[in-house]
Parts: structure tokens; sequence; C-alpha cells
């Protein structure tokens, strides 16, 4: 009887200190917030333009912890939605086209001469990448413009042009080559020689 | 290679070895036994502004302008960035976008000059003496004169010449290897002028304070290495004769083979205490120093079979590659392509009109034969000879698996940025991979999506400091207006008190067409008023302490029924102008009739009793009862000083509620008709035990 007394006894002792070590621990490593939505927004592309349906990329992010598509996002295009599986460990599909198409890098442009200097763009920047005060031309910043087209419509003059970026030579790197298509026992030309011959 | 050639060639110094390496087909005596020609000025240079690693330089000429041979073009910007200057006398056509010696084959900006046919010197500043110069303004000649790595890499001269921060030089090394198969232009520089490339030497040697100066050799040149031998004597530079193999050109290799130290992942020779340049350089900074001379022009090689008079040429800088080939035999039918650089890290060029540049060190012509093109590339048979070969001591194979499944963060885990691109790998692989061009593109894309990433971590920032920026500017918006909304509550409130205190003098006041209404700024007034007021009766009050109070309740009774009268006029009114008021009114009404009657009562009261006392003089009572009256004095003073502090208080703490605020005024106004009937008591009472 005492055995089994000692025995339930111990077993609660030892339920009380693990218990105490992780209440303790629950209090002194919480995390505020959830982490998996700060890791999906550093992959999000940070447009804030709004086209996944939801007001800027950190919502984006937060829907998608909650289960939400990986395939919103027009901007980021196939290498945030490959990121995307890969963090989450879910099948990459392809971008849907409900919410745009995948379009070169581009960024607004002011027609500077047509500006009335309305403010209405800067006020629609999600970034403040546009420069300027009331009556007075405006321009955009374009280091810092990520091309997310929400400054054009609010333009009550129609005076910004969204151009795809000049990437130039800083730019540029190389293609990858293509993969191998033919076997070890094909030879050189053989497919040529097989085409003319049929 | 003779056995007694072979012999003087050993050198006493212990050399290293560094891992793989491969021995190809070295080819360089198709260029290199002639000596070197100089290239005819072509109708046309094309200057491109970036020849060089680093910021483009900056045009200083205009369209139009006649400028001089060696007059400076551009000017450097910024750190890491050198000058340009003109190759001849002649004009500035035009400043356009012109295809470049790129892999790309983009176009870049580039400066057109015409030549004159002159090629008329501008003024020179020579210097016999370099000892004499000051480190720094060495440094800033070369700066100024445009002097890039010419080896074929293009880092600015003048920022290695800078000693580390930390360290001293230990060890300048000048690079004479040439280990690519087919280029021979160092080989023919060192044969011909190998005092300029050691007196060039020096100059580094004066800048740098280093510890040993050592000329690294591959003993393919012999007589590269007796000119050498001839030139260095009476000076502390070291000839050190390598063995033949690629790539012992490759800084880091270099190193290792000459000091056996190895240049650490991520970090520059500097770093380790060395310094490397090319022996071009070495010449350039010579010319650039003694005579003032900026760079101008290079030595290229012409080879490969498709050239016939093979050899190396001195080329002005801007020369277009196909005017150049074709003064020299170029055959393009028997060319299969045209490659810049060597045959292991050269790229083919796709527009045959783009200029020579700084860092252009051959142009190699091949025929079919000479260079076949790569047969098809075949699956990976994991036979391992790429690691043999890899002077990086990198894993080639699984870099390829990583690059071309796009695993970038394992590739970099692997070291791809160790990687030196020298081609070693590809050459030896079986099934013709094209290694390098995956390591290439992996570096590309890495590169491209760090720099995307720091862009969108950017635009989050400036998100972020928006967001914070709107919740600021809404959060003040908000707290002005209820500061504002504070302010005009506190004002109402100070009104309805002031009005509550002295009801009947602020109605005739506003009896004119809305007597609610009153406008914001009597309002101060009316407190004042009210204050005074209250502090008059409580004088008053203390003074007249012996008049009977039927008089004084009377007078308040008429008065309260003239207010009464004046709020009904007040309440008839409102219902035609001004519907919203009606309702206030109504119960300002209802209150004051309350208080009339309250006041009614009082009188009532207070006849009824003093009818009973039968004509009591007033100043005998106060004569005979002097201390009772005073109590009660103080009594009434007392509490019309508690009433004045109330009403104070409600003057600090109204509420924007007008309901509330009315009801509070008429409780106060309750307070005082009660105190005036408590008075009112004890002067009866005091009257009565007077007369006891």
């Amino acid at each position: 009887m005492s055995v089994i007394v000692t025995a339930i006894l111990a077993l609660l002792g030892l339920a009380a200190i693990f218990g105490a070590l992780l209440g303790f621990a629950a209090i002194r490593f919480k995390v505020e917030g959830n982490p998996i939505v700060d890791e999906i927004d550093g992959l999000l592309p940070q447009t804030q333009c709004g086209q996944c349906g939801h007001p800027g990329c950190r919502p984006y992010a937060e829907s998608i912890a909650d289960g939400g598509d990986i395939n919103k996002c027009p901007p980021g295009g196939e290498a945030t939605i490959q990121a995307l599986a890969e963090l989450l460990d879910v099948e990459a599909t392809p971008l849907d086209s409900e919410h745009g198409e995948e379009i070169p890098k581009q960024v607004a442009v002011i027609r500077e001469p047509e500006c009335i200097g309305c403010t209405k763009c800067i006020q629609a920047c999600p970034i403040d990448a546009i420069l300027g005060s009331a009556k007075h031309m405006h321009t955009v910043i374009a280091s810092e413009c990520t091309g997310c087209d929400l400054c054009v419509e609010p333009c009550p003059v129609d005076c910004i042009d969204m151009v795809p970026v000049d990437q130039g030579l800083g730019a540029w790197h190389w293609s990858s080559p293509k993969d191998p298509k033919i076997i070890a026992t094909d030879k050189i030309g053989s497919t040529v020689e097989g085409a003319s011959l049929s | 290679m003779s056995a007694s050639i072979k012999g003087k060639l050993i050198n006493t110094r212990t050399l290293s070895d560094f891992h793989g390496g491969i021995h190809p087909n070295e080819m360089k005596s198709l260029s290199n036994l002639t000596p070197i020609t100089k290239a005819a000025i072509p109708p046309k240079l094309i200057l491109p502004l970036q020849q060089h690693i680093g910021k483009a330089s900056q045009v200083i000429v205009e369209v139009g302008q006649h400028v001089l041979k060696g007059e400076k073009l551009a000017d450097a910007d910024g750190m890491i960035s050198v000058a340009l200057h003109a190759p001849t006398s002649g004009v500035i056509d035009s400043i356009l976008d012109h295809p470049i010696a790129h892999p790309s084959g983009q176009t870049d900006r580039c400066i057109i000059l015409i030549p004159d046919g002159k090629d008329e010197w501008c003024e020179l500043e020579a210097c016999e003496h370099y000892e004499h110069l000051s480190v720094s303004k060495i440094q800033h000649k070369v700066r100024e004169a445009g002097v890039a790595g010419m080896g074929g890499a293009g880092f600015p001269t003048e920022v290695k010449l800078h000693p580390p921060h930390h360290d001293k030089v230990a060890t300048l090394i000048l690079n004479a290897v040439e280990c690519e198969p087919y280029i021979t232009a160092d080989d023919r520089l060192m044969r011909e002028r190998a005092s300029e490339v050691v007196q060039g030497m020096e100059i580094m040697a004066y800048a740098l304070q280093p510890g040993e100066c050592l000329i690294g050799i591959e003993d393919n040149k012999p007589e590269a290495i007796a000119a050498l031998r001839e030139a260095v004597k009476d000076t502390r530079i070291e000839i050190c004769v390598i063995p033949t193999k690629y790539p012992s050109g490759g800084e880091k290799q270099l190193i290792k083979i000459l000091t056996d130290k190895e240049v650490p992942s991520g970090k520059i020779p500097a770093d380790i205490g060395v310094m490397c340049q090319n022996v071009g350089t070495a010449a350039a900074i010579y010319r650039a120093i003694r005579f003032g001379e900026p760079l101008i022009s290079r030595i290229t090689t012409l080879t490969g079979e498709g050239i016939q008079q093979r050899g190396n040429v001195e080329v002005l800088l801007g020369t277009q590659i196909d005017w150049l080939l074709s003064q020299y035999g170029y055959q393009a039918e028997k060319t299969q392509r045209l490659i810049m650089g060597g045959p292991m890290m050269g790229f083919t060029l796709k527009h045959t009109d783009t200029p020579i540049v700084k860092t252009t060190n051959c142009i190699l012509a091949p025929s079919a034969n000479d260079l076949p093109l790569p047969p098809p590339a075949q699956a990976c048979i994991r036979c391992g000879l790429c690691a043999e070969a890899c002077p990086a001591t990198l894993l080639p194979q699984q870099l390829y698996w990583f690059s071309r499944a796009q695993e970038y963060d394992k590739a970099e885990h692997h070291n791809l940025f160790d990687c030196i691109e020298c081609g070693a790998c590809s050459y030896v692989c079986p099934s013709s991979i094209p290694l390098v061009q995956y390591y290439r593109h992996a570096k590309g894309e890495i590169k491209q999506l760090k720099q995307d990433q720091q862009k969108s971590d950017q635009a989050r920032e400036r998100f972020e400091a928006r967001q914070f920026r709107l919740e600021r500017e809404q959060a003040e918006k908000d707290a002005k207006r209820k500061a504002r909304a504070e302010a005009a509550a506190k004002a109402q409130a100070a009104k309805k008190a002031a009005e509550a205190a002295q009801p009947a003098d602020v109605n005739q006041k506003t009896d004119s067409e809305s007597p609610i209404a009153e406008p914001v700024d009597t309002k101060k007034a009316a407190i004042q008023a009210a204050l005074e007021r209250s502090q008059a009766k409580k004088s008053v009050q203390a003074i007249e302490i012996e008049v009977p109070d039927l008089d004084a309740l009377k007078t308040a009774w008429d008065k309260t029924r003239s207010k009464l009268e004046k709020m009904h006029d007040a309440l008839d009114n409102a219902k035609e102008n001004n519907p919203e008021q009606v309702e206030k009114l109504t119960r300002a009404v209802e209150k004051n009739q309350m208080r009339v009657n309250q006041a009614k009562q009082a009188w009532e009261k207070a006849s009824a009793s003093q009818s009973l006392e039968t004509q009591p003089s007033i100043v005998p009572e106060a004569e005979k009862a002097p201390a009772p009256d005073i109590d009660a004095l103080k009594t009434t003073f007392e509490k019309s000083l508690a009433k004045l502090e109330k009403m104070q208080d409600a003057l600090n703490n109204a509420q924007p509620e007008q309901v509330e605020k009315l009801t509070r005024a008429v409780d106060k106004n309750k307070v005082r008709v009660q105190s005036a009937e408590q008075a009112l008591k004890d002067a009866k009472q005091s009257i009565q035990d007077g007369e006891l």
C-alpha cells in the first residue's frame, strides 16, 4: 500500500515540478503575435497593392497563415508562390489569374507638366514614394516605387504612367542553360540527320 | 621545352600547390612569336563610360568639343571608379547607348570620338623620380590616369594602392601567370617591356611598402622570365616560376602557390595582407607616373585560326573589334564565333562592332576545328571528376544539382560564391554539362533575390512608417477634437451655471430673439457678473441681517415669478423659431415653476409667523439679541460661501449634456432657496428668543 502511495506522491511531485516549469516557460518565453505571419510577410513583395483582395501584404500573410490560398499575389508571381509553398509545405499552385497577371517590374512616372498638384496620388501611395505638396508638381521617387499602381486611379488628370523598369546592365545575369534533353546513346547531330532522312 | 632551360627556371622559393586544376592545350605559340604591333587609328572610337568595376565615369565633355589625345573625357565618380581619356585627338561626335562587349550583348552609354588623324597629345605631367612624389599623389595620379586592373576584372587600381587600414601589406604579388590558353598579351609585354613592368611594380611597392615583392610567372614563358630576371637586377623583387597549370593565374590560387596562405571565404586578399596586381596594370602605372600618360591603349592578343596575322597589338581603347580584325586578316567564314577573353573564361560576342575596353586582353576567332562547340549535355554520371578539378575545393556536382533545382540556399551553403568560374569543372565533365553556366545563373539569381528582398524590406519599412504616421496624425486629430469639445462643454456649463445663479438677470439680457442661444463671448462676462453678485449678496446679507426677511423673500418670490413669466415668453418664442430648444425650455420652465412655488410658500410661512408677532422693530430686535443674529449671519455667510464654491466646482466640472447641467443648476438653486428658508427660520427663532 505504502509503495503505491509513494509512487503516486512521487508522480504528483514530478507533475507539479514540470507543470511549474512549463508554466514558467510559457510566460517567460511567450511569443508575441504569430511568427509564421512574419515569415510569410517576409516572402511577400511588399508592394501593398491589394491585388490579392487584402488591404496590404500583412493582411494577406495573415490570411495565408489561416489557411488561405497562396496564389493570389501577382507582383510576387511564381517565385513567391514557390517560396510560400516551400515555407508552408503545401502544393505550389499556379497564379490565380482572377487577381491579375504577373507582369515585369514597373514604376509609376508622373508626366510632370500635366500634374496639377492635387496630392491625391500622395495620399494613395502606400509607401510614401511620391513627393510634392498642394498646388505644386509631384514626382515619384523611382528607387522607392514598388509599382503597385495604386496612384494611377486617383489621378484626376491621368498624368501617371506605369512604365517597365529599365533593368540595365547592372541587373543582367546569365540565363540558365537548357536542361539536357538527350540520352547517352544519342549521337551529335543524329536528330538532325534523322529529321532530314524522314 | 628543353631540360637546360627548365633547369634555369627553378627558383629557391618553396612553392605550394592548390587543389585541382587542369592542363588544357596552351595554344600560346599561335600568337606569341611576333612582336607587338601598333594598330592604326580607326575612323571612329567608341568609349564606354563603364570599362571598370564600380560606378560609371561621369562625362565632362560636350558633343562637338575638340579634344586632344590624353585629355580627360569623363571623371571618376565615387570611391570605386576611374577616369576616362581620349585615345587620340578628335571631335566628340555624340554620347549615346552603343552595344558593348558584354555577355548580354546589351548597350551602355558610350562617348563616340571621331579622330582627326593628327594624334596630337595634350600636355602631360611627367615625373622622372616617383620617389619625389607623396604616396597620396601617386594614388591620385593613378586614379586620374584611369588605370583599372588589366588582367580582365577591371578593378580600379588606385583602390588597391591603399594599404589595408588595420595592418600593412606583407606580400605584393605581380600576377604574370597568364594561365588561360591562347592569350599571350602579358607574355609579349614582359618580353618587350620588362623594365616598364618592373618599374611599375616598384611604384606600387613604394605606395604599399610591402614586406616582400614577388612576380609569379608560369614556366611556359621562358623568354619573359629571362627578360624579367634581367630587369629585376638590383631590386628586391623576387621572380617565382611556377609550374604551368590552369588556373594558377587566379588570384587566390596564385596566393596559395606563392605564400601557402588561403584567402578565407568571402574575404579579399588584402584581409590576409596580400595585394595582387597584373603585369599590364604595372606597366600602365609606370607610364602614368613616369610620363603622365593616361590609360588610352592596351595590348590585346588577336588569335585563332580565323585571323591570318595573329599576334599582339597595341590598340587604342574604343577601337571597334570588327574594324580591328579587318586590319589583321580576319576570315569570317572560317570563324565559328568571336570570343572576348580566353576559351575558358571568355564569352561569345553578340555584336562584332563592340569596342576594345580596358579589360580586353584577347580576341579569339577560333575555327570549328580549333574550338568545337560543346556537344549536347548529357546526364551527370556522378564521376566526381569536377570535384577533383575544382581549384576552389568546392563540390561542383552538388552545386550543379542545387543550381538546377533552384535550391539556392543550399547552393550558398555549399559556398557557391567561392566559385571563381574558371571552367575547369566544365572542361573535365565527360557529360559536357555546362556547369559554370549553371553557377553563373545561380549566382545572378541569388543576387537578384537578395536585391528584391532588400527592396521589399525597404518597402515594408516605409509602409509601416506611413501607417504609424497616419495613426499618429489621427490620434492627434482626435485629441484636438476632444479638447475642443471639452472647452466648448466647459464654456457651456459655465454659461448655464451663470444663468442659473442669476436667472432673472440673464433673462433680462437675453429676452430679445433667441433667449437660450446666448452668444459665447458674453458667457465669461456672465460668469464674472454672477460671481460678483454672489459676493455682493454675501456682503448684503452680512450687513442687512436685521432687515426683515419677509421683504427679501417677497422680492425673491417676485423675481422668480417674473423670471418664470419671461421664460414662458421665451418658450413661446422658441416654439416658433427654435423647435429643438423647446424641450429644454419646457423643462426649465417647470423647474422655475417649482422654484416660484417654493418661494411663495416660504413667503407665506414667513408672513404668517410675522403677523403673529405684531410689529417687532428690527433695530431693537437686533439690539436685544445681537448674539443669535450674528450666529444666523454667520451661517448664512458660510452657506453662501459653500454655494459659491459649489458653483465654481460646477463651472469646472460641467458635462456637455445640457440636461444634466440644467438639473444640477436647478439643484443648486433649490439649495439656495432652502438656505434662504433656513435663514428666515433662524431669524424668526432669534426674534422669538429675543422676545423671550
